[in-house]
């Protein structure tokens, strides 16, 4: 972080900024594992609760945007200062859509009536969440303090969580043909395990974003990428 | 899964589009300039390029009005000032002794912080000049009175009262004025030391509005306090520092995210 502003008012514009969008950042890590415990559990309760949690979430996205508004306004602010109002805004919208996806999973608990419950799944999906969860948590951190390298990590490290989710995806086909009567089940947790994947690639946006922050330059690199559903088929009998 | 290897520091950036390469009007090397003992600008280079604007930035005392007042050697009038280097102006070399003051003058124009209106009417302030430089009818000069002053702006709003004084228009009106005289004997270069600084927002709008259209068909230097005001009017800044010129380069660049630590506290208001 750079030396303070002769201004020291504007100082405080922007740690309440990065304090808003902290805030925040804990919240929609709660909403992740508490939608995947409900899954899990088949706790209609807890997915009701992360539902209600998204309107939260939606309106500290509002003040984030409004204050970064402001500070514009009030401030014109240059360079870095400029640059960190502006990665602010970005990353809450990051963090808004990653609300909406737990919501949406939250929202799949009361959908899951069947006993069907294969650990496998269960727990392929578990570690899936545990992955995107440190890279949530690591970019957060890494947005926080300036920690260039940190962020690059989440950036190359979203590809194992595609792998697992290409894995999933396949495994859940063979239940489906195996009985339709799981096919309902499995879309469902189909869904989950994408919107999981999502919040992997919402993450490494952010990391993109503290790219962008500390360099001053938007990064082109193509990211590595792991997955492979959209090219995932089972052939019957092999 | 293709390899990949990122770094984070040299490739993979979008580099910001720089501004192409103008054609050079004034270069600068090694410019050094000494009020008396004291050394006030320290090997300055750097290259004002043909139609574009550009802005001299730093805090009071960097240099940055000195370097302007060598341009048009607007120091020969103070004992004790002197200039060393290489300073060419296209291929004349501004710093020659022996070079024609007024006519390096009708070459490279400068408008003031404070309005300087000459005590005359509005026609006279813009005829005044072009007198000094040629002989013409008084059907050419009215001609060229109007086009100096629609050049500046101002023409719509002193038509009907050009043999009204210059000092009867306002701040705003008068520095426009002056830009029109500075306009009329047709430079190449034209100085801005702090042209706005006296205005209010408006009047300072219309002149920055003037300085973009003015950039078409001159090469601008314009010196400000006002960093909004040096991002948005000019294509390239300078920033200077204790006499130094410590950055220079794309407006754009400077303002999202400069070279130097040291412009990146100034520009951000982190000085001192």
């Amino acid at each position: 972080m750079a030396s303070e502003h002769t201004a020291k008012a504007f100082d405080s514009d922007l740690q309440e900024l990065t304090r808003l969008v902290a805030e925040m950042g804990g919240l929609v890590e709660r909403m992740i594992t508490e939608s995947v415990d409900a899954l899990i559990r088949r706790d209609v309760a807890l997915g009701k609760r992360v539902v209600a949690a998204d309107i939260e979430i939606d309106n500290l996205q509002r003040v984030i945007e409004e204050r970064a508004v402001l500070t514009i306004a009030r401030r014109q602010p240059m360079a870095i200062d400029l640059r960190e109002i502006v990665s602010a805004m970005r990353v809450a919208t990051d963090l808004e859509r990653i609300g909406d996806l737990a919501k949406n999973m939250g929202k799949r608990v009361a959908a899951l009536e069947s006993d069907f419950q294969p650990l496998k799944l269960i727990r392929g999906l578990e570690h899936m969440t545990d992955l995107v969860l440190s890279q949530v948590k690591s970019v957060l951190d890494a947005y926080a303090a300036h920690d260039l390298p940190a962020a690059m990590n989440v950036w190359k490290g979203d590809e194992e969580v595609d792998a697992i989710c290409t894995s999933l995806f396949r495994e859940l086909l063979t239940y489906m043909m195996e009985d339709p009567r799981n096919i309902s089940f499995c879309i469902h947790l189909m869904f989950c395990a994408k919107n999981i994947e999502r919040i992997g690639d919402h993450a490494t946006n952010i990391a993109e974003t503290v790219f962008y922050m500390i360099e001053g330059q938007q990064i082109t690199d193509k990211r590595p990428k792991g997955d492979m559903t959209n090219f995932a088929t089972t052939v019957p009998g092999t | 899964m293709t390899e990949l290897s990122v770094s984070t520091t040299a490739a993979g950036h979008v580099p910001q589009v720089p501004l192409p390469e103008a054609q050079p009007k004034v270069t600068v090397r090694n410019l050094n300039f000494y009020y008396g003992e004291h050394h006030a600008l320290k090997n300055i280079n750097l290259t004002l390029g043909t139609n574009r604007v550009t802005a001299f930035i730093g805090p009071s005392g960097c240099g940055k009005s000195t370097l302007l007042r060598i341009f048009n050697r607007m120091y020969d009038l103070y004992p004790g000032q002197r200039a060393v280097g290489q300073l060419m102006l296209d291929q004349t070399n501004i710093l020659d002794p022996k070079l024609d003051l007024n006519l390096l003058r009708a070459r490279v124009g400068m408008v003031f912080q404070k309005p300087t209106p000459f005590p005359m009417t509005i026609y006279e302030n813009i005829a005044f000049g072009i007198r000094l430089y040629e002989k013409i009818s008084k059907s050419e000069m009215d001609d060229r009175v109007e086009k100096a002053l629609r050049g500046g702006a101002l023409w719509n709003e002193v038509k009907d009262k050009l043999n009204a004084s210059g000092l009867s228009l306002s701040g705003g009106q008068q520095q426009r004025l002056c830009i029109a005289r500075t306009v009329a004997v047709r430079p190449e270069v034209i100085l801005f030391d702090e042209p706005c600084s006296a205005l209010d927002p408006i009047s300072t709008a219309k002149v920055e509005e003037l300085i973009q259209e003015l950039s078409e068909d001159y090469t601008i230097a314009i010196v400000t306090h006002n960093m909004q005001q040096a991002a948005r009017v000019s294509d390239k800044t300078a920033f200077m520092y204790l006499g130094e010129l410590i950055e220079f380069d794309d407006t754009n660049k400077i303002f999202t995210s400069p070279s130097d630590r040291r412009t990146q506290d100034y520009i951000t208001g982190r000085f001192g």
